[in-house]
Parts: structure tokens; sequence; C-alpha cells
């Protein structure tokens, strides 16, 4: 073994019931460098880290690690960190209700002579290791009072203490802001100047270009190749991981501008609220109109848009529907006035694993209908099949359930159940979020084309590119506040600007 | 902004606290006629609630794991059953009985625990599988009500280990020494030694950990099977070191025995401020909850007039009191 | 091996397997005792009444029926069991005999109001229970065990103060009708029937069955969709106290008394018992009614069976507990893993010898 290298994986091969999730994976990891691991949805960047931590078994390959001696194969989370290798995963993996200090220790408490915890060592050590991170934390206080981004850099400072030569980063910024991101790599970078190895894996392809020295792609489970950063731009990237070259999406929007100042308005809501989560705002939407939502994550951009629906309830302010003043209590008021939401977390909010997926894509129309009116089955099958043909779901049959769909078609089969309803205002939030970019064009494809029947839309996206192309008016959401509207002039300077604010604050 | 000291959980046992104290207070007031204001009415409270006590415990710590054991009761009942017919129609000796119902204990526990943490299957479901075997077994052995009259046992029963302290006259002016038996003894020793592993053992923590968030304990490498195991061995240990204490104070096995008692160790625990999702909890609290219930039927005892179910009746009100504040501070605190 | 797995996978194979179980050992019983084999299974007519141990079982079957539809549902929508079942029906039966006897009076051969309003009222309690409970899961988020465990241990105790501590009677055969004979037929079967008959019609021909599925799988999702998750819920937790309180009042019209301490004393471990025998997963979401139903009648096929081979009514739930521990442990996932592994290990190690 190559001196430097800390890890290496060869021909690691893996197969769930019917499908080879991974073929003859290698894999390399060099002292002292940030290893950026791509892939799109599927493509065997989790399984082959869980094979790695021992959350998953694998049938074939081996892995050498720095300074053990032959083929290294991990039972447990245990097993691997007791080898050097930490994981981070994208869902902080602490516990809220124990301390700061005892989150850092838990599973190698510092004892006394009686065998029993030495709390007043365990306390000393975990102030000195957040007075190296430069974290302003009491590790007295329990955990769930720190905020998320806290919490993960806690947790990365309870794996960095763990002494490892390995640190696997799974999705570690998804939930965090431009700021809190910052902070994490300049942590990363000290890590790898000291010569941890880290595996990073992401979604966010600015920031593979920013931390990372060399990129591993991979793709439906095999390897595509391992690149220096420098050697890889941005195209081919992408190119490598689709597997085909990839043409620009830029050409998806009709270059005329729309002028939406004579049409209809649909929603006009004036300075509602709700408390904790969005304060009070205004927002019009005409007939036709794709309204883009933007700023940063946890701005608001998701909670504002709930307010509409009703799914947090609204408790200022008035909103008008179609020129009426309504009152929306819960969010089948809002489906009877013609709305739809398409959650951002499709998992814990968007389909119901256990049911198939015409039950799935039925479900709303029916609770529009009312329990008493059933929709014959029949047309449920007709809907079923229309759908399923209209939006190019990939699914063995109508009866599979939803859980067994990967997540793009998953998020198809959710669109599927609003357009079911046909709503005339439907709020996409985060429709895009971890599908691969040919659904992605697809589902910008289809935002237009609904604009185009006349219906409105509210588009939330992390990628501004994204909305630059669907959304003819954005508002901007700061800190919990809609701090603005841009509708002329969209380029993704002037929302970076706009989204970034004039800095007065610091 | 951020004070530690009362935050909603600690606000939880200092409610129970003040209730306690308030209860009793008003119940020296209301019955001072009856001798509730004696310090061996409060010791009586022990007494009779040392068996209680232990159960108790193990169920705080199966409750921090997020779990429930319902089969604590026919347990008990078990327990006496054997300490009783094993002393009078088996000829056994007292202490080996002892011994072999601490082990039916570790082994009830052992069969638990295997099934909700490795088998994963709801501790509820178990448990409740628990509770009707242990009572059925103890229609197996004997359906009759089995007296006991080893003279061990009886001896051991009637240990008085009196205060040097406190002595005071009666309302019939004789002088009164105030004593504890030796079932409180060990019921406070249990609780001492619980308190201290809850503090200052991995396991403990680990139980902590587990009830906080099952999935993060995993990743940090905690062995959370073999935690819940280890919890449901405890419970039901201390399950049987609380069946011998009961069996001392009633000097009898029945199938009837100890019936709802999983209802007052569940609502000692949750009056005494364990979180019914788990995580957050501890035996001193518990052992507060303990008092007010004993307390409750002591008072209810005291009446005489009363129904004996209206003590079932004011614990499970308040059971469900303690429960809807939780609810409410939980849902307090996911709006923050 | 096939054609072995399919049977296995069916939906109904778990109920209907353990039914066709307990048949055979009665006819096996029959027979070693010199009884005629098929003695289970005879159905005969005597003074124009029906007699046979198929008829028992259904018959005595009726309340564990009647309360796994109840239990079926909120095992499905809550993802947690009912315990309360038991003590609910007991005080259902406590208020409706002291309804019918009067505040207080020990044994009644008149009754103090009409026999329907009476009857109602005890069903009505049962509502009530379940609205309590559905109340502290739906809207206050306990835990369903944990809320259900406060009317598991305080029902009872209600419903003694209610009959004023004694064993109320009434002693009218207008109220004993409903444990007797109707024609030739015991009432609760037809009671029973009755029962399953007006929730099938509800889940065939309303969304029910859909939104009690969606919202037990996933109710936060279904709340997005339209649906008033909490509402359902609370729904599912009143009909199953419903279902409690006609429990109760059939259970209490067979001995034409409320006895506080006995009706419907271990029942919930029975209702649950079929729900899981069924074939329903007790983590909720999917349900199948029938099978539930299949697991009601079975239970108390094996309860008959157990007290003709002589086994006591107290050292009964031994052998009940042993089942229930078997069944979910079928069930439970990390054991089908297990069993899974093994058989690829027996595969693979055939596939070698082939080889």
């Amino acid at each position: 073994m190559d001196n430097n290298v800390v890890l290496t994986m060869r021909g690691i091969t893996m197969t769930f019931p019917g499908v080879k999730a991974l073929d003859n994976v290698d894999f390399t990891l060099r002292k002292g460098e940030i290893h950026a691991l791509m892939g799109e949805n599927g493509a065997g960047k989790s399984t082959l880290i869980k094979c790695l931590t021992g959350i998953n078994a694998f049938q074939a390959g081996e892995i050498h690690v720095d300074g053990i001696n032959g083929p290294v194969v991990n039972h447990s989370t245990l097993d691997a960190q007791k080898k050097g290798i930490s994981t981070v995963y994208q869902e902080v993996n602490l516990c809220g209700n124990l301390s700061v200090a005892e989150n850092l220790f838990i599973g190698r408490e510092p004892k006394t002579k009686f065998g029993t915890i030495d709390w007043k060592t365990m306390i000393k050590k975990s102030q000195k290791i957040m007075k190296d991170l430069d974290m302003p934390v009491d590790v007295k206080q329990n955990l769930e009072e720190y905020s998320l981004a806290l919490q993960q850099m806690i947790a990365i400072a309870r794996a960095v203490d763990m002494e490892c030569k390995v640190l696997i980063l799974d999705e570690p910024t998804s939930s965090l802001d431009d700021n809190e991101v910052e902070k994490l790599f300049k942590l990363m970078t000290q890590l790898r100047d000291k010569g941890v190895g880290i595996v990073f894996v992401t979604h966010f392809l600015e920031q593979v270009y920013a931390v990372c020295d060399r990129i591993t792609v991979l793709r439906n489970g095999t390897l595509v190749g391992e690149y220096p950063v420098a050697e890889l731009p941005r195209v081919k990237l992408v190119a490598a991981m689709m597997g085909k070259d990839f043409d620009d999406m830029a050409a998806i929007k009709t270059d005329e501008a729309a002028d939406f100042s004579n049409a209809e308005v649909f929603i006009d809501a004036q300075g509602l609220s709700h408390k904790g989560t969005i304060k009070p705002f205004s927002l019009t939407i005409h007939k036709g109109e794709v309204v883009g939502l933007t700023g940063l994550l946890g701005s608001g951009r998701s909670e504002l848009a709930r307010v509409i629906y009703g799914a947090d309830r609204n408790q200022t302010g008035t909103l008008k529907v179609n020129g009426k003043e309504v009152t929306i209590k819960s969010p089948i008021d809002a489906m009877n006035l013609g709305m739809g939401l398409l959650p951002d977390d499709r998992k814990a909010e968007g389909i119901i694993g256990d049911l198939s997926v015409r039950e799935n894509l039925i479900l709303a129309l029916q609770a529009k209908r009312g329990m008493f009116r059933l929709i014959p089955m029949k047309e449920q099958i007709a809907l079923t099949d229309e759908y399923i043909k209209t939006l190019q779901v990939k699914t063995a049959s109508r009866e599979t359930l939803i859980k067994q769909l990967s997540g793009g078609n998953q998020q198809k089969v959710i669109l599927g159940r609003w357009l079911a309803t046909n709503p005339d205002f439907l709020i996409l939030d985060e429709p895009t979020r971890g599908i691969d970019v040919g659904t992605k064009t697809e589902i910008q494809k289809l935002v237009l084309k609904l604009a185009k029947e006349g219906k409105s839309l509210i588009f939330i996206s992390s990628e501004i590119e994204e909305m630059l192309r669907t959304c003819s008016k954005m508002g901007v959401l700061r800190d919990g506040e809609k701090v603005g509207e841009i509708t002329e002039n969209l380029t993704q300077e002037t929302v970076m600007k706009a989204i970034a604010g004039g800095g007065s604050n610091e | 902004m951020k004070n530690k000291k009362l935050n909603s959980n600690t606000l939880l046992l200092i409610i129970t606290i003040v209730l306690f104290f308030v209860m009793y207070a008003a119940g020296c007031i209301v019955y001072s006629d009856k001798g509730f204001g004696n310090i061996q009415t409060f010791l009586n409270l022990l007494i009779n609630n040392a068996g209680l006590l232990c159960v108790t415990c193990g169920m705080t710590c199966i409750m921090l794991t997020g779990g429930i054991d319902i089969s604590v009761g026919s347990l008990i009942a078990l327990d006496c059953m054997i300490l009783a017919v094993g002393m009078e129609h088996w000829g056994m000796s007292a202490p080996v009985l002892c011994i072999i119902v601490l082990l039916i204990g570790i082994v009830f526990g052992m069969v638990q625990g295997f099934c909700v943490g490795y088998l994963k299957i709801q501790p509820f479901i178990v448990t409740m599988a628990g509770m009707f075997f242990g009572r059925g077994m103890t229609a197996v052995i004997s359906t009759n009500q089995v007296s006991i009259s080893n003279e061990w046992f009886v001896k051991l029963a009637n240990t008085k280990i009196e205060l040097p302290f406190g002595a005071y006259t009666n309302n019939k002016g004789a002088l009164q020494i105030p004593f504890v038996r030796l079932t409180v003894v060990v019921a406070l020793i249990v609780l001492v030694v619980i308190f201290l592993m809850l503090r200052y053992t991995k396991f403990g923590r680990s139980l902590y950990a587990v009830g906080g968030n099952e999935q993060s304990a995993v990743m940090m490498g905690l062995n959370v099977p073999m935690t819940k195991l280890k919890a449901y061995v405890l419970s039901s240990f201390l399950c049987s070191i609380g069946g011998i204490c009961f069996c001392l104070n009633t000097m009898s096995g029945n199938v009837q025995q100890a019936t709802g008692l999983e209802m007052d160790a569940i609502s000692s625990s949750v009056i005494g401020g364990t979180l019914l999702t788990g995580g957050v909890g501890n035996v001193i609290g518990s052992f507060f909850g303990v008092m007010i219930n004993g307390t409750i039927s002591t008072l209810v005892k005291t009446n005489g007039k009363l129904l004996s179910s209206w003590s079932n009746i004011a614990v499970a009100a308040l059971l469900c009191f303690f429960i809807v504040l939780q609810s409410v501070f939980a849902k307090i605190k996911e709006k923050k | 091996m096939n054609k072995v797995k399919k049977i296995t996978g069916m939906a109904l194979f778990l109920p209907v397997f353990c039914m066709l179980l307990v048949m055979l050992v009665n006819v096996i019983y029959d027979a070693a005792n010199g009884n005629f084999a098929f003695n289970f299974f005879t159905i005969s007519v005597r003074n124009g009444i029906l007699y046979g141990r198929l008829i028992d079982i259904l018959n005595r079957g009726s309340e564990i029926a009647i309360l796994a539809i109840g239990m079926t549902l909120v095992v499905s929508s809550s993802a947690g069991t009912d315990i309360s079942v038991g003590s609910v029906m007991s005080l259902s039966a406590s208020f409706c005999c002291m309804l019918l006897a009067g505040y207080g009076v020990a044994s009644a051969s008149t009754l103090a109001m009409p026999l329907f309003l009476g009857v109602l009222g005890g069903i009505l309690m049962g509502c009530v229970c379940g609205a309590f409970n559905g109340f502290l899961v739906a809207y206050l988020n306990v835990q369903p065990m944990v809320a259900t465990l406060i009317l598991f241990s305080a029902a009872r105790a209600i419903g003694l103060l209610l009959c004023n501590n004694v064993i109320v009677y009434v002693r009218n055969d207008s109220f004993g009708f409903f444990g007797s004979f109707l024609g030739p037929v015991p009432t609760p079967i037809v009671i029973a029937a009755l029962c399953i008959l007006v929730i099938s019609l509800l889940l065939r021909y309303t969304a029910l069955g859909l939104y009690i599925q969606s919202v037990g799988i996933n109710k936060k999702a279904s709340r997005i969709a339209g649906l008033n998750s909490e509402k359902i819920i609370f729904l599912c937790y009143i009909v199953c106290g419903l279902c409690a309180g006609i429990a109760g009042i059939v259970a209490s019209s067979r001995i034409t008394s409320a006895d506080s301490n006995n009706i419907g004393l271990n029942f919930e471990l029975d209702a649950i018992l079929a729900v899981a025998l069924g074939g329903n997963s007790l983590g909720g979401g999917k349900f199948r009614l029938a099978g539930s139903i299949i697991g009601a009648y079975t239970i108390q096929a094996i309860t008959t069976t157990l007290y003709a081979l002589g086994v006591s009514t107290e050292q009964a739930p031994v052998y009940k507990a042993i089942v229930v521990i078997i069944i979910v442990t079928i069930q439970a996932p990390p054991f089908k893993a297990f069993m899974k592994r093994m058989s690829d290990k027996r595969q693979l190690s055939k596939g070698g010898a082939a080889v």
C-alpha cells in the first residue's frame, strides 16, 4: 500500500434483492485530502459508505485501512469507529436530551478508578474541544438548546476527537445556510491540514469545487472514474454523472418577457403570518404566473407557502382568492379553493409509503370529494393510468407500493396527485431536490406548461438557475421575513444580491 | 434567556414535589384527629409502598429507554405465589426460595428484553403477554389463597427497625417509638443504587441516550438491543425484589394479588417527571410519585367511608393530568 | 417450494391456517377419546334451538369479534392498541344495568326505564370512553397504549362506583334477550354479524378504509393531502369505544347482571390477539378486517378447545400469551430477516451439493 493512502476499497460488490447496488467499485482515499464522492440518486454513494461503515454487508471485495494488516470487514458503526473511520450523517445523529459533553463522549466516557463516569474530566475535555474549534458552546447544556448547524458541528467535533483517520461527511451541508457552510469548510480544511482523509458526499456542485481535492464519480452502482478537481470542469462532471453529454437546460424558457400586470389576480395575500416561522408578508399572484420564492434555507420560503396553503395556520392579515376573502383553517379548505402543495420533504409529508401508486395518486382527489363519495374503481384506474403515462412514471404496475419506486418517480406520483385535483394554484416546494438531472428538466417543463394553461404557481428551489428558468417574479426572504420582490432584470447576480441583503447587519 | 433551572422537565418535577407536600399537609389538617400527622403514618407510607418503590425504580429505567413494562404486577403475584407455595407446600427453605424468585425475575426479564431489544416487538405487546403469562402461571401453581407461616420469613417480616428519634405519645397516651421494616431499608438502598447508576455509569447514560434518540444511539456506537435487554432484566429483577418486599407485607400468595400494580408503578413514574417518550426522568421524581400514590390510598383509607375504587380513580385522574401536562409542554417546545 | 411460498404469502393465510389447526386438534381429541371424530362440526336442533360446538364458538366469540372490529381500526390508524376495551365493556355493562335497575338497587325484575334507553345509555358510555381515549391520542399526541391505560385501570373502578360496589342483577327477560336466542340462533351471533356487516359496507362503499390506512401510514402527508388526520384517529377510537359498549351489553345480558370485576376481563388481550392473528401489523397502516374477524373466532376456538382439554379459566391466559408472542415474533422484521438468511443458506448449500 502506498504510504500516503489511508483507505482503499477494491472490487466492492453488493446486491439488494434483485438489484446490484454496487458492482466492482474501487475507491482510494489519501492522507490529508478532501475527496468528493459524486453521483446521481441511486448511483450507489450511500451504499458504498454503508458498506464501509458496516451498516450494509457487501458480497465481494476488500477494504484496507492504513495501519491494519489484511482486509477489514466492519460489522457496525462502532467497529468502524474503532478502526478510525468516523461518519457524520445528513441528519444530526446525536441525542438532544443529553448534554453537549455527553454527546461528545458517549460510548467512551472517561472513567474514575471505580469504573464510574468521571464528569469533571469529561466536562473539562469537552470545553477544550469546543474552544479549539472556536465554538461558543456551554458543554453542560442539553444539545437540543443549540441550532441545527451547531449540532452538526458538534457531531463533527465528536467524530474528529475520536482520532479518526477517515472522516466521512454524508451530505452534511443540506441543512446549513451559506454562513454555516463556510464555517464547516474552514473546519474541514483545518482537519485536512492535520492529515485526516475526508470523504465528502454532496449534491451541491459549487461546494465540491470550493473545498475538494479529488472527485470519484459513481453511476448506476459502477465506478466511472477518479479525477483531480482541476482536471474535471463542471460540465464534464455532470456529464460523467449522467453518462451522457448534457445540453444546457437554459434553452427551456422562451424569451418572451411575460407581463402579468393586466392578468387577473388569483392570490392576494395581505399581512399573513405564522408566529415563530414567518413574519407578516404580502404577495399577489396572477393567473398563469409562476412566482419563485428564494432565500437561504430556513429563511422562511417553505413557511410562507405553508401559511397560504393552511399547512401552518395563518394568524394575521387577510387572504383573497379569486377576489373573495377566505379563511383557511387546514389544507382541505385550501384544496377546496383549488390549491395544492407539493411539500419539500417527500418522505415525511409526501408519499404514503405502504399504499400503492394508485391509492397515492387519487388520495387528494378523494379527500376533496369527501369520505362518502368514493371514486369508482374504474375511474381510479383510468386516472392512474393516465398520469403514469403523461408523467412517464416508471413503475411495475399501478398497484406497486410507492415506497418501492425511486425518488424521482415518487415525486412524479405526488405531482400527479395534485394534477388530478385539477388545481388553479399549485405550490411546488423543492420539487427537484434529490432528483436526477433528467427528471429535473421534465419537471421544469411541466411547470411552464401549467402556467401556459392559466394556472398560478409558486416555485421554491435552492437552485437559483432553475428558478430563473421558470419564474417571472421572485419573492426574496431573509430570516423569516419577506424582504423584497424582483420582477425585472432577473439574473443570478441580482437574485444573489437580494438574498445576501445590504450587509448592514454585520 | 435560556435558563436551565426552569426548563419544562424540572418544572414537572417541582410540581410533583409541591403536590406531594400539599397533599400530605392537607391530610394532616383534615385527618389530624386520626393521627395522620404522626411520624409513624409517614413511615407506614414507606412500609406499605416499599415494594412499589422497587418496582417503580425498574419501571423508570425502562421508561427512560422509551419502553414500558406492564408485566410487573403479575410477576409480583407469581413471586408471592412461588414463595408461599414453596414454603408451605413444597417445604423449601425461605432464603433459597428468595434466590429462586430473583432468578425467575432475571429470566423473565431476559425473555421480554430479547423480544423488545432484538426482535424489535413493541414493548407493550411483549409485556402484556408477559402480564397474562405471569398471572396464568400463578393460577397454574395454585388458585387458592396460600398464607405463609414459615418461621424465618415471619421473623423477617416482623423485624422492626426503630428510629432513634421522633418518639411521640399517641392519643391513648402510650409512648410510641417510630419504626420501619426491613423492606423500607431494601427499597431505599435500591433507590440510591439506581440513582447512582443512572448518573455515574455508562449503562445508566446509555438508557438516556437510547430513549433520547435511538437511531443516534446506534450511530454513536451504543449497543441498543443489549441496553434494552439489560433494562428489562433490571426491571424484572427489581420487580422480584419488590415482590419479596410485597410478600413480606402481605404474607400470602394469591392469584389476584397486586392487580393493577403496573398501573401504580407507571403512574408513579410519570407523575415523577419521567417522559413517556423516553430520555427524560429520574428516580428521585419516581420516589415522590410513589409517595403521592401512597398518600392518595392512605387518604382514602383514613376516610373510611369512601370505596376503595376511589383511590384507583384518583390515581388514574392524576396520571391523566400529568400526561396531558407533558403533552402540552411538548407542544409548546415544538412551537419554539 | 414456490407453491408453498405462494400459499403462505397469501393475505389470510395465517388466520385460516390457525383455524384449521385448531379444528384438527379437536378432531384428533374427539377421536382419541372414542367420540365421533367430527363432533366438532355437528350442529343439531334441540327444542328449536341450534346446538353444537361450532355454534358455541360463534356465540361465545361474538364479543371478541365485535371488539376486533374497533381494535383493527384503532391499530391501523394510530399504530397502537386500545387496552381499555375490556374495562370499557365492564363500565358500559355497569352503566346500562344501573340505568335499568335504578341507582343503588342490587336486584330488579322490573325495569326502571325503557329497555332501549338503558341499552343506548350503555353503548353511549362506551362511545364517551372511546372519545376520551381518542382525544388524548389524536389531539394531545399521547401514545395510544398509555392513553388507554388510564381507562384500563379507571373504567372498572368507575363501574363499581356506579353499581355501589355490588353486582347489579336485572332479572328481566327483555334484557336477557341480547344474550339468549333470536329464533333458533343465539342473539350475540346476530349482533356480531350485524356489526360486521355495517362496518364492511362502510369500508366497501366509502373511502373510510383508504383514509384510515393513509393516516396510519403517514399522518403528516395525509394532512397535506387534505385529510383531517386527527379527526380520523378520533373517529376510530369512538368506533372502538362503540364496539366495546355493544360487547359490554351482550356480555352483561348473558348473565343478566353487571359483574364489574369480571365482565370483559382479559378481553383486551383477545381482541389484540385477534388483530395480530388476522395478519394485520400491530405497527399500523394496512389492515384486513376479514383477517381480524377470522382471528377473533379462531381465538374463541382456541379458548373453547383449551377448556375442553381441561384448562381452567385462570390458566388459559398462559397459553394465549405464548400464542401472542409466537405470532408477533413471526411478524417481527428481524425474525423475518433471520429466517430469510437461513433459507438462503440452505439453498446455497443445496446448490453447492448439486454442483
